[in-house]
């Protein structure tokens, strides 16, 4: 059971950030096809930083005397350039989008495919093959938290909480949590929050008060490009041992569907996000999986054929989306080009 | 009334505009190239001026000289390849098309793409020659492949018509969920290449002649030679476009006539939305459904019928690339999404939705593809900068409004100065 809470959360939360990056964007109006492209772009970035730190030997004393604080810290740099450099990439759809009112579902597109040719082309150049790793260790000796920190030994427990929560559990999850409820607060809860939503629905009606469509349409494409370069690396981080190869395997997609499962409300896209966190998991390790601890692989002993586990995610996407569609309630003003002239 | 001008044609706009994203598309990747050649001391300006000179002339290149110098002339085998690469290109980019005509983004190519290999492959290699002759069982197949591409296309389609689900997340969803089941369609198959062991993760070649034989009461399959006191069952495979003639033209290519067939699946198609009445009707739905519907116009027949088309196109392409006889199918998809399927994309965008122009723009996406072959042979960059520049000219394709503004703008400038 906490293997399974553990997994679900680690599939899970990179979802729902993502996922809220898609709404910052849909709110403001843009539609963001590029989360995809984005996640991949911030995954290679990300990795890039932890890559070259560690070639520079920044934190190498830390590793060694086993401060993990400093480690910790060193991880936060890594996500803050992820999401940095997301921002700056989805720059690109915001000035096709906004400046130059492009077709917003071509312009996501073409950073779907920029992202993953541009990033394999560094690697193969960099690497010599189509995988970037860290330069030294992998991804859980570094980043990990884990009960020996604690000072609990080799053979103790941490109890039910701390196995779930604490144990083999990366910080970075925690953080993603944390801004997800800080950003979810910052669209509901303030008044640039609000401004901002007020652009998707009828920008012509914001304008008229005052408000600078252009600029909140900017920050809402620019914000949601942070957030999804912050979940790509994320993601690559706690299921792909930090390395980047030019693939989420289809992960931002997957937070569009969450995004328009959850009805573009937080809330909701967390719960949506932990259901299709569940069936992830349970695809990539059915085999494995004892869900009451008593030892039978329950799942890998009903025979089904993995592909079925594998398509699981997607089948559920659709029949959900097929359940819900009807009543989803969409920005309103999404995916149209701001014109200032028209009521 | 003045007649145009030739320059103030929306049609040759349309066409400088797509020279305008090629050309963009092309220094951008030359830019990186320069970048990446000056930053990397064993590259260099020199490597860098190979690299640029490979992406732009990649398909003249003929190796390399006695003095390690690239060498260029014409290359009838690279010539031939980008024909037959740009094959499937053509479907894949016709079915784009047909979306964008009827107003919705098929981004499903690569599932449809894939249903329509796993129906044609299965019934190439599973239909005994001994039972229908093999120009048969190719148009089978081929019909086969349309058919299942035709149901896979119709799924997204009927969602969106009866369902009101965005076409664009339910052909991802279904794009990987074909990925998956054709994996486990071919998992469970006898189709797996067992002949060469090397061969691994591969399907048979359609070519390839199968011999179900029966040796001491045991059944097994063997290739051509047939072991001595064996007791003949059936003979399968080989099957494979013809070559037309072609494969003479352009010695040492994998060419074959399918790129005919593509050609004139392309015509058919451009008939049928210009000339028909159901292209009208499709255009009038992309156009505005709603105001079609009041016109008379049944959208929801027409959505469905649309993606169903466009899933034929897809997997027409698919059915020519795999009947060709020397392609092989990987059949472990569940990883990634078969790249003909995305790059109809680029194709569409590039030939603005026209499907002659899409003609054009596929030989141009293959000939970029050969250029990045040629990269990857002769010197130490890689293949993947075609898919940068691709990505940049889709980039640009978006605002392609914009760029024809820009090019008007240039022409009335120059009309203000006379």
């Amino acid at each position: 059971m906490p293997f399974l809470i553990r997994q679900t959360l680690v599939y899970a939360v990179p979802l729902m950030l993502v996922a809220l990056a898609g709404v910052f964007a849909e709110r403001s109006g843009i539609i963001n096809l590029a989360l995809e492209g984005i996640m991949i772009f911030g995954a290679f970035m990300g990795v890039l930083f932890v890559r070259f730190v560690q070639q520079w030997g920044w934190f190498q004393a830390a590793y060694d005397a086993k401060n993990y604080l400093a480690l910790q810290g060193f991880c936060t740099l890594a996500i803050l350039f992820a999401a940095a450099c997301g921002a700056v990439f989805s720059l690109l759809l915001a000035f096709a989008a906004i400046n130059l009112k492009a077709d917003q579902t071509i312009g996501g597109t073409a950073l779907n495919l920029l992202a993953p040719a541009l990033v394999l082309f560094f690697i193969r150049i960099l690497a010599n093959q189509n995988t970037l790793n860290m330069y030294t260790g992998d991804a859980a000796s570094w980043f990990m938290l884990k009960k020996a920190m604690f000072g609990y030994g080799r053979t103790q427990q941490m109890g039910f909480l701390g196995s779930t929560f604490v144990d083999k559990v990366y910080v970075a999850t925690y953080i993603c949590i944390l801004v997800f409820v800080v950003m979810s607060v910052v669209l509901y809860k303030t008044r640039f929050g609000l401004r901002l939503r007020s652009c998707g629905e009828n920008p012509q009606a914001s304008a008229s008060l005052g408000i600078n469509v252009i600029k909140m349409r900017y920050a809402g494409t620019v914000l949601s490009g942070a957030l999804a370069g912050m979940g790509g690396f994320v993601y690559v981080l706690t299921t792909a041992n930090c390395s980047a190869n030019g693939d989420v395997a289809g992960f931002g997609f997957l937070a569009l569907a969450v995004m328009i499962f959850g009805n573009w409300k937080p809330l909701n896209i967390c719960g949506a996000a932990l259901l299709f966190g569940l069936f992830k998991c349970i695809a990539a390790s059915y085999s494995t999986l004892d869900i009451n601890g008593d030892g039978v692989y329950m799942l890998k002993n009903l025979n089904i054929n993995t592909n079925i586990y594998r398509m699981l995610p997607y089948v559920i996407t659709l029949v959900v989306l097929a359940f819900t569609s009807k009543s989803s309630r969409a920005p309103k003003a999404e995916g149209i080009p701001y014109d200032p002239g028209k009521r | 009334m003045k007649k145009e001008s030739f320059w103030d044609k929306t049609a040759t706009r349309s066409v400088l505009a797509s020279l305008v994203a090629i050309l963009t598309g092309m220094v951008a990747g030359g830019l990186i190239i320069l970048i990446v050649g000056l930053t990397n001391p064993t590259l260099g300006i020199k490597g860098a001026w190979e690299g640029i000179r490979l992406v732009a002339a990649g398909l003249f290149s003929t190796g390399r000289g006695s003095a390690g110098e690239l060498t260029f002339g014409f290359n009838p085998t690279s010539f031939g390849n980008m024909l037959f690469r740009a094959m499937p290109l053509v479907m894949t980019g016709l079915s784009v098309a047909l979306g964008n005509k009827a107003g919705l983004f098929n981004i499903g190519a690569p599932g449809q793409f894939l249903a329509g290999t796993a129906a044609s492959l299965s019934v190439a290699l599973s239909v005994p020659t001994s039972v229908l002759p093999a120009w048969l069982i190719w148009i089978l197949a081929f019909l086969a492949g349309m058919i299942a591409g035709a149901c896979w296309g119709a799924i997204p389609g009927l969602l969106k018509a009866f369902l009101n689900i965005n076409e664009v997340l339910a052909c991802i969803m279904t794009n990987w969920i074909a990925a998956n089941l054709v994996t486990w369609f071919f998992d469970v198959s006898n189709l797996k290449n067992a002949l060469e062991g090397t061969k691994s993760g591969y399907i048979y070649k359609t070519s390839t002649i199968l011999n179900d034989v029966v040796i001491d009461g045991v059944s097994s399959t063997v290739g051509a030679a047939v072991p001595e006191g064996a007791q003949m069952v059936a003979t399968r495979g080989g099957v494979a476009t013809g070559k037309m003639g072609l494969d003479a033209l352009f010695g040492g290519s994998q060419i074959n006539g399918g790129i005919l067939v593509a050609i004139l699946i392309a015509v058919v198609i451009y008939i049928l939305l210009s000339k028909t009445t159901l292209g009208y009707q499709l255009k009038a739905c992309g156009a505005n459904r709603y105001a079609a519907r009041y016109a008379g116009i049944r959208d929801k027949r027409n959505i469905v019928l649309t993606m169903a088309l466009a899933g034929a196109l897809s997997a027409a392409g698919a059915a020519l690339y795999y009947l060709s006889g020397n392609t092989e199918f990987f059949w472990n998809t569940y990883q990634s999404l078969p790249s003909e399927g995305f790059n109809g994309i680029p194709v569409a965008l590039l030939a603005i939705n026209n499907p002659i122009g899409v003609i054009f723009s596929a030989v141009f996406m293959s000939m970029l593809q050969i250029c990045g072959q040629k990269l990857t042979e002769l010197t130490a960059y890689n293949e993947y900068i075609t898919n940068v520049i691709i990505a940049v000219i889709v980039y640009l394709s978006a605002f392609m409004l914009v760029i024809k503004m820009w090019i008007g703008k240039l022409r009335s400038g120059k009309a203000v100065k006379k």
